[in-house]
Formats: C-alpha cells, structure tokens, sequence
C-alpha cells in the first residue's frame, strides 16, 4: 500500500481535488451512470418485463446453455492452468518462452478472428479436421463443443496469468523438503502447492467465469446461423434487441451485469489477501 | 538513465530461488496434454486462418486491401484504437494515480467501476451505452450510429488496461526519492517529469499495447451502438464478420491475418516493455 505521505499530493489540495474530480466524473459518466441506466430501464414497469422474460422458454433456454457452457470452459481451463502453470514454473523445457508468450496470444485477438479460426479448422463440410470429425458422427462447429471451445480460447489466459506469479513468488523450498521427507507428486501437489496458490486459482476462476458469461463474438460466429438451441445469454439479447422486444434484452442484460459485477466483488473482497499470502500460510504452520 | 539508479534502493520483492527442474516422465505427460489442447484451440484454428488466407497468393492481400471499404474500415478502426490509446495513456495514468496517492470515501467502489468493462458481456456494454448516449437516452444526445458511437465503446472497453498496469508500480514506488527531490528545491512539475513519470513509463506502454490490441479488435459492443454503416461507422471485426457470412472466406481470412500481425506486435512490444520493467524493478 501507499504510504500516507505523498510527496506531491499532500502539498496541493488544488491539484488533489481536481484531479479527484475530474477522474470521479470521467468514470461516471463512462461506466456507472450507464451501467445504472440498465437496472433502471429494466425496472421502468415495476418487475413485470423481469417476470415475463424470465417466463420466456427462449430465455431459460439461454440461460442455461451459457450456465453450462461457462462451467465447462472453465473446468477446462482450471485444468490447462493450474498443469501449464506448473510446468512454466517449476520446470525447464525448449520452448518455454514462446509458449509463455503465446499463451498470452488470445487477450488480444478478436473474438471474430477466433471464430473465423475455429470454424476453418472444425467446419463439417470444408474444415481441416471438421470433415473426419463429422465422419465419426461429432460436430464441433455449430454445436455446443465449438461453443465450449471459442469460449476456452478467450479465457485462456486468465487462470495462467493469475497463477504463475505466486507460483515463483512462492519458491519451492516446501515442495523440495516434502519430497525429500517421501511425499508422492501428487501428495506434494494437494498438500503444499495448492493450497499456497489456491486464491489465485479462485480468483482465475472467477475472473474466467465472468468472461465466459459474457463472451459474443467468437460464439456467434461459431454457432452461426442455427438460432435457437445454440442461442447464448448474450446472443439473445442481440437478437429480441434488435427485434425490438427491449424489455426482454434488458433483463438478460441486467442478470449479466449482476453476475459480472458479483464476479468482480467476490475478486475484490479476494484481493487484499493475494499479496500477504505466502506470510498466511507461513502463520498457520 | 538517472531514474533507474534511483530506484533501484527501494526493497527488492521478496524472491526465493526456484530452480526449474527438467522434465520428469509425469510432467513430460502432462506438457504433452497442454500442448495438444493448445494446438487443437489456439495454434492450428490461427494457422488455418493464415493458410486460407494465403491460399490464393498475394492477390487475395492485396484485394482485401484495395477494397474501398475494407480499407475504410481499416482506417476506422485503427484511428479510433489510437485515439482511444492516447486518451488511456492520459486517464489511466491519471485515475491509476488517484487510486494510489489519493484518499477519500468511495475510493474502494470506485477501484471496482474500472473493472466493469473488463467483466461486463460487450453486448450489453453496447446496450448500456445506447441507454445512456442513445436518443431515448436522458441526456438528449443521439451517438447512435455515428463514429462518436465507435469511439465511446472503444474507450469503454479499454479503459481498466493502462488503469491495471500502471496502478501496482505506483504502489510499490516509495514516495522517498520525490520527498528528496522536493526537499532539493525541485517543483512539483520537476518531480512529476524526472521522477515519477520515468518509473510508470513502461507500465503505461504495456497498458498501452493491450489498450490498443482491444480496441482494434472490438467487436460485441458495437454491434447494437453503431449500426455498422458501410465506410462510415463499419470497423474491421465487423467488415471481417459480414465477408465471412458472405460467404468470402478468403478476404475475411486475409483481414483477420492482417490483424493478427497487429495484435503479435502489441504481444512483442508488451513483453519487451515488461521484461525493462523487470530488470528495473
């Protein structure tokens, strides 16, 4: 934390309130005004838009895809994290920084690119390995794995990025001294490594759950045009959005906008203790 | 440079030696199975694109390329995305310095409004906006398909970036070395420019890559603000979806590997930023 002598704030209480000023009335007029005028757009006729969307087929429908979507790409990606994690930490192979660098890759591609990319490859007519797949009687693209799947490629990241820090900040003295003392690999893992790195695992986690809910643009070009049974959360507000059925995109988006910001508390509330954290554990030994 | 000796006496983090060991037949395994879901998600789907795109030689660049609205979007896209950078560099750096040096009530809640855009679905960021910017808006201003349309989203969905990156190397700089430069006569100016904009330089240019790498790419939150008018409001993603459900896959691909170059530089300059930043701290 900062300490509370600043060398340059303290001395201009001008400055100070300006600057305060100025940031406070950028991000509200940015983020928070709008953001509010949602809940407030939703809540125009009392809970009845709420009530009739969530009576919606379509929308349960959606809800729950994105629901099981989400916990899908995230179980996978808990696994892909925490294991390549370890691996860019602890071990030392060719390659290991491009495969860091690479990792990284998907923050910043576009979510159309990713779509473009994994329907070239996974196409049942033309894709590269699209047409032996469907062969064998699996679609990818244009059924929920391609949605799974564009979903993993834009959390990718997070769960590695949050984890690999701690990891090295961590060190392997404790795994060494276990393994010495006869504990397995695995008796290592779950007894000393995770639990040094488990808040930021949750905190990957949440922080990929909240990007899953919300991911678009690579889905709607994977799921293409079969609307319907691969329709998203966010999908469907495009479309009643644009069909004009606004109350019913309002309260879609309302529930996304409470589960990201619920995302962001739980990380906020998380986050105080992530740099502390290796004292922690050292405190309950 | 002067800075860097500077700060170099304050506490280096805490770091005890992990020595990588080399690959045991379990991790070997497990390297294995990473790999083979990163290649089957990210590496072949990419190089497919690079494939299809260069499948009928440099004529399908070079058409991609002098399609007038191709080349409008390009230029859309890319003039919004540096203004938008540019605009970061000055408020990121502003409210990461808020959030640091300042105290007052709300601060906390305020910390948690920079990471709505990062967590809130960019269709919904869209909408959000056109509640407030649209016509049915309370404020009477109609940005709706118009370029102001464009560069709102943009700027709302890059925000956190350079905030994020800047804020953690404000915190760890101790205020110290400007006390010392205060207490040598120095004015709060000279402070600002020998002092402390030296150290955040480098974190405000990796905010900065990862800033404009989004703003290129943005998508989702245009697709209901903007209307997506053809040479006027029309950006790259949405050029590259429309060319894809016309059914030329080549062109969308030819653009998307345009596009990808772009965002393996801003990868390029942000690791090369972070590794200074590293050998600084």
């Amino acid at each position: 934390m900062a300490s509370a002598s600043t060398a340059v704030g303290n001395r201009s209480p001008v400055t100070t309130w300006v600057l305060r000023i100025v940031v406070v009335a950028y991000l509200f007029l940015l983020i928070a005004w709008p953001t509010g005028l949602i809940a407030q757009n939703t809540f125009r006729d009392g809970l009845d838009g709420m009530r009739s969307a969530l009576g919606d087929p379509d929308v349960t429908h959606a809800l729950w895809l994105t629901l099981r979507v989400s916990v899908i790409a995230v179980a996978i990606n808990l696994v892909f994290g925490v294991g390549m994690s370890l691996l860019l930490v602890r071990y030392d192979f060719p390659g290991k920084r491009l495969l860091s660098a690479l990792i990284d890759l998907p923050l910043s591609v576009s979510p159309v690119v990713v779509g473009l990319a994994l329907v070239l490859v996974y196409n049942p007519r033309y894709g590269w390995l699209g047409e032996g797949l469907h062969d064998r009687g699996i679609d990818v693209v244009f059924a929920t794995p391609g949605i799974v799947m564009a979903t993993c490629f834009v959390v990718l990241p997070l769960i590695v990025r949050e984890v690999v820090p701690v990891l090295e900040e961590l060190g392997d003295e404790q795994e060494q001294a276990a393994r010495s003392l006869g504990a397995s690999g695995a008796q290592t893992f779950w007894r000393i490594t995770l639990p040094g790195i488990k808040w930021a695992i949750v905190y990957g986690v949440v922080l990929s759950l909240a990007r899953s809910l919300g991911e678009f643009g690579a889905v709607k070009i994977v799921a293409g045009r079969s609307i319907g049974n691969m329709e998203t959360a966010t999908l469907l507000v495009q479309r009643e959005y644009q069909n004009f059925h606004e109350d019913v995109a309002y309260s879609v988006s309302l529930l996304l906008v409470v589960a990201s910001v619920l995302c962001l508390v739980v990380v906020a509330l998380l986050r105080p203790t992530e740099g502390s954290q290796p004292e922690l554990i050292k405190e309950k030994k | 440079m002067s800075t860097a000796t500077l700060t170099t006496g304050r506490p280096a983090r805490k770091r005890r030696s992990a020595r990588p060991r080399a690959l045991n037949a379990s991790a070997s395994l497990g390297l294995g199975v990473g790999l083979l879901w990163f290649s089957l998600l990210v590496l072949i789907p990419l190089s497919a694109v690079v494939v299809e795109a260069s499948g009928g030689g440099w004529g399908t660049y070079t058409s991609a390329l002098t399609n007038s609205q191709t080349v409008n979007a390009l230029q859309l896209t890319v003039g919004v995305a540096v203004l938008t950078t540019l605009i970061n560099m000055v408020m990121g750096t502003v409210i990461a310095w808020v959030l640091v040096r300042d105290k007052f009530w709300g601060k906390r809640v305020l910390d948690l409004v920079i990471d709505i855009p990062f967590a809130m679905p960019t269709i919904v960021a869209g909408l959000v906006l056109l509640a407030l910017y649209g016509s049915q808006g309370p404020i009477g201003v109609e940005f709706e398909n118009t370029r102001k349309a464009v560069f709102l989203a943009i700027a709302f969905v890059t925000l956190p970036f350079i905030v994020r990156t800047v804020q953690p190397v404000l915190e760890e700089m101790e205020t110290d070395v400007e006390d010392a430069a205060a207490s040598l006569g120095a004015t709060r100016f000279t402070i600002l420019r020998r002092v402390v904009l030296p150290t955040l330089v480098p974190a405000i240019f990796a905010g900065a890559a990862l800033s404009f790498a989004r703003g290129i790419s943005e998508y989702g939150s245009l697709v209901l603000l903007s209307g997506n008018l053809p040479n006027r409001t029309e950006v790259t993603s949405y050029r590259m979806a429309s060319l894809l459900e016309g059914g030329n896959r080549p062109a969308a691909a030819a653009l998307a590997t345009i596009m990808l170059l772009v965002a393996l530089l801003a990868i390029i300059v942000l690791d090369v930023t972070q590794r200074r930043l590293a050998r600084r701290g």
